[in-house]
């Protein structure tokens, strides 16, 4: 079984900091519908169409009947384990850096055979395994053999950690701890492991309730980070950048009204200031120390979170203004996920329907809760996918978006404005 | 809906040729493909306008295919394949070049494979292997053939009572072969306590389960007996061959492979039975593989592997002779041209030019051919059943 991860020895500063490397990174176009399916956090294989044959490796044509109309459909990832091999020699560095690596043969209940990375808990073969998908370090889809049932530590088997950005005995910044959400995370972050919590809040003289609860946990540091404010995020970069596994962004500015329902565009920039050139700022700043640090042990620099909105997906008329910044806010994530794509950091956006706060209060149920967001992001980080919907309304407008975005624009523009 | 199939009458095969193996070379493939082709002429006697079909199998020939070597190497042919099938590539290539002489379409066929082996063309032919590899194996510990081996050991070890021993036998012996081979880059002895004492690659593999990469070339020649005859040239008759590629997909793991469908034609068309075959070669870039190509070729019954290896020996003198160069194992995997390392030997051995360790009397010869990993398993099987010429 897995022992329990133990606290990483501080740092000595005079070894090199080891660089990053990544696991091979070409695929075929068509395999990259395993890990859109990954990205997404679910476990998909193409199933033809015409007679329902499960395929792997992802191909252009049924197996069995030649078929093209091949579609990616969930699968729940049962399996037998087959046979198993301790590889001590790889022809990657990645890997190089991290034998020995545990591979696993599986023959999947739905019909194929897969090749896929074995967690360290699953018996000897044969076995039961339930299998995963994961994206890998170089945001790739990547298998992943688990046993059938959890165990005890499972989350630090060393192979596992490899695939996930598990805040663990990990260093967290969280730009805005001051709202409902940003204390929530702060809180279930400390409950998920983390090392410490530099929980960033604005305009020091406003005390939010429940603030003062927070600078009584041991592991959370109180800062002021305004991300308006250049000048201080640079210079808080340099201060703790070098330090920082996973950054969570909850800076966000909302406000009600599309265009017509406003006079000026005093709000829209606002907004945009936070939740557009907010993301720039801090992505400029603290991007850097974090590409350089994204093998560094144990508890490398690992993941860069954006607490996005469905709304970025398909403009909300009533919140017209915010949810244009938000695109905008998701296009940036994009590139700076393209920019921490070399250095192995995952870059996670989250995409909530309308939480339940001040600024939907005319919205109606379902909303999603501050507290229940909090664990979604916390799970997104120990899983391993990179676009997460929580709540229904985001699963629900995901769905719709992904079935017909025209339709979806239209349903939208039909509702009422405020 | 089994036919008889047509023998292949008096079309033989002649010129056994190896280009010497080196570790890493400089040199692009199409040297060490002219090598072979320039030894190969030289041995027949044969001008090069006189040559008038050619296959060709290799992996780092690119971005060039048969056509382009035609051009490189001044060659105006009637006849050309390119046989990309790594470890079949010789059986497959013997057939084809067989048919089109027995045909007609061409009078005399070089067979050709080889490769070069820069330091890093190893690794970069395994990214790119193939789009299954691709997309779903090498990024998974990017451990080569070695992983997918290792998992065929470990279940066939499970499931069979195979035990380390055995496989260090096949190795031991092989090395005792490849000792006398002038060609083999091993050159030191290997007891079973080294191979058993060596460090682990992917378990249950070890280091001298692993074929070493390398650059080199082997050739041979196909044409009709009268004119091998008027060559002055010793030949080996073609008595039976098969092929079979993705045999069993359905198998949840490789233990078993196309000879199983196969082998009842071949020792048909053959007349002849494994019992009657005096020596072997298997393609052998791993010690299951060939015992698979032993047990489904019908040397004994699926299974019963470990107690065949336990009683049987296997260098060139032994109850067994297999591998008699020293096999892959022990010569060097020059990419494309492993699939005929095992070929070429064949026809020495029957054709009395072996160049190490001798079979006394081998009159018949089988060399099995075991290719192209292309996701889980090895897709390509072949085999071809030589006799000796003439009385030697």
């Amino acid at each position: 079984m897995t022992p329990p991860l133990v606290r990483p020895p501080r740092k000595n500063p005079i070894l090199r900091t080891r660089l990053p490397n990544l696991p091979p990174g070409g695929r075929s176009r068509v395999a990259l519908g395993l890990t859109a399916a990954a990205a997404l956090g679910r476990f998909e294989l193409q199933v033809c169409r015409d007679c329902g044959t499960v395929q792997y490796p992802p191909r252009e044509a049924c197996r069995a009947c030649l078929s093209h109309r091949l579609d990616w459909r969930a699968q729940d990832g049962a399996g037998e384990l087959v046979s198993a091999t301790l590889l001590h020699h790889s022809n990657e560095l990645f890997y190089r850096e991290r034998m020995p690596w545990r591979l696993g043969l599986v023959k999947l209940d739905c019909g194929p055979l897969i090749v896929a990375h074995l967690h360290g808990d699953c018996a000897p073969a044969p076995a039961r395994v339930r299998v995963s998908l994961n994206l890998d370090r170089a945001g790739l889809a990547a298998l992943v053999a688990l046993p059938e049932k959890d165990t005890p530590n499972m989350a630090d088997d060393r192979q596992l950690r490899e695939m996930t950005c598990d805040p663990k005995f990990r260093k967290v910044l969280i730009t805005d701890a001051k709202t409902a959400l940003g204390q929530a995370l702060v809180e279930a972050v400390v409950a998920a492991g983390a090392d410490l919590v530099w929980a960033g809040h604005a305009e020091a003289w406003k005390k939010p309730p429940g603030f003062e609860r927070l600078s009584a946990i041991p592991q959370v540091s109180l800062l002021p980070l305004d991300l308006t404010d250049s000048r201080a995020v640079k210079q808080l970069a340099g201060e703790i950048g070098g330090r920082v596994d996973i950054l969570i962004n909850t800076a966000d500015y909302h406000r009600n009204f599309g265009i017509s329902g406003r006079e000026g565009i005093e709000t829209a920039r606002a907004e945009m200031d936070i939740n557009y050139f907010g993301l720039l700022r801090l992505a400029q700043e603290f991007a850097p120390a974090m590409r350089a640090r994204g093998a560094d042990g144990q508890s490398s620099a690992v993941a860069w979170v954006n607490i996005l909105s469905v709304f970025a997906l398909s403009n909300f008329p009533p919140h017209g203004t915010y949810s244009a910044s938000k695109a905008a806010a998701l296009s940036l994530a994009q590139c700076l996920r393209a920019e921490l794509a070399p250095a192995g950091v995952r870059v996670i956006n989250i995409f909530p329907g309308p939480l339940d706060d001040e600024w939907n209060q005319s919205l109606p149920p379902p909303k999603i809760a501050p507290t229940r967001l909090a664990a979604d992001i916390v799970a997104a980080l120990r899983g391993g996918g990179e676009d997460v919907f929580p709540g229904d309304i985001a699963q629900d407008w995901l769905a719709r978006w992904r079935d017909n975005p025209k339709a979806l624009e239209r349903e939208l523009a039909a509702m009422p404005h405020q | 809906m089994s036919q008889t199939r047509t023998a292949y009458e008096d079309i033989v095969v002649a010129c056994p040729v190896t280009v010497p193996y080196v570790r890493y070379s400089i040199r692009g493939a199409h040297w060490f493909l002219a090598a072979a082709l320039a030894e190969l002429l030289k041995r027949a006697g044969l001008a090069k306008d006189k040559l008038d079909g050619l296959t060709v199998s290799s992996f780092t020939l690119a971005p060039d295919t048969a056509v382009g070597l035609t051009q490189h190497l001044g060659l105006t042919l009637r006849w050309l394949d390119h046989i990309p099938m790594g470890g079949a590539s010789g059986i497959v290539a013997l057939r084809r070049a067989a048919r089109a002489v027995q045909c007609g379409d061409a009078n005399a066929v070089a067979c050709l494979a080889g490769d070069t082996n820069h330091t890093h063309s190893f690794r970069l032919n395994l990214a790119t292997f193939s789009q299954f590899a691709r997309d779903a194996v090498y990024p998974y510990g990017s451990g080569g053939a070695n992983a997918s081996f290792a998992f065929l050991t470990a279940y066939y070890m499970r499931t069979y009572g195979a035990n380390a021993e055995d496989f260090g036998k096949i190795c031991v012996a092989q090395r005792a072969n490849a000792l006398k081979f002038p060609f083999a880059l091993m050159k030191k002895p290997l007891t079973l306590d080294d191979y058993l004492s060596a460090r682990p690659i992917a378990e249950p593999l070890r280091l001298y389960d692993c074929v070493m990469p390398c650059a080199g070339a082997e050739a041979f020649l196909v044409l009709r007996r009268g004119a091998a005859e008027r060559l002055g040239l010793p030949y080996a008759r073609i008595l039976a061959t098969i092929e079979r590629h993705n045999a069993f997909p359905d198998d949840p793991i490789q233990y078993r492979g196309g000879w199983t469908l196969d082998r009842d034609e071949l020792y048909a068309q053959a007349c002849l039975g494994p019992q009657d075959v005096d020596v072997l070669a298997t393609y052998d870039d791993y010690p299951v593989i060939t015992l698979m190509q032993i047990e489904d070729l019908g040397f004994c019954k699926k299974g019963d592997g470990p107690n065949f290896l336990r009683r049987e020996s296997f260098t060139a003198e032994g109850s067994f002779p297999l591998n008699t160069s020293g096999g892959l194992l022990s010569v060097g995997q020059a990419g494309a041209a492993g699939g005929f390392l095992g070929l070429v030997e064949i026809v020495r051995q029957v054709t009395g030019q072996q160049l190490g360790a001798k079979v006394q009397g081998a009159r018949i010869g089988l060399a099995s051919g075991f290719g192209m990993i292309n996701y889980d398993r090895g897709l390509c099987s072949g085999a071809a059943v030589l006799a000796a010429g003439t009385e030697q």
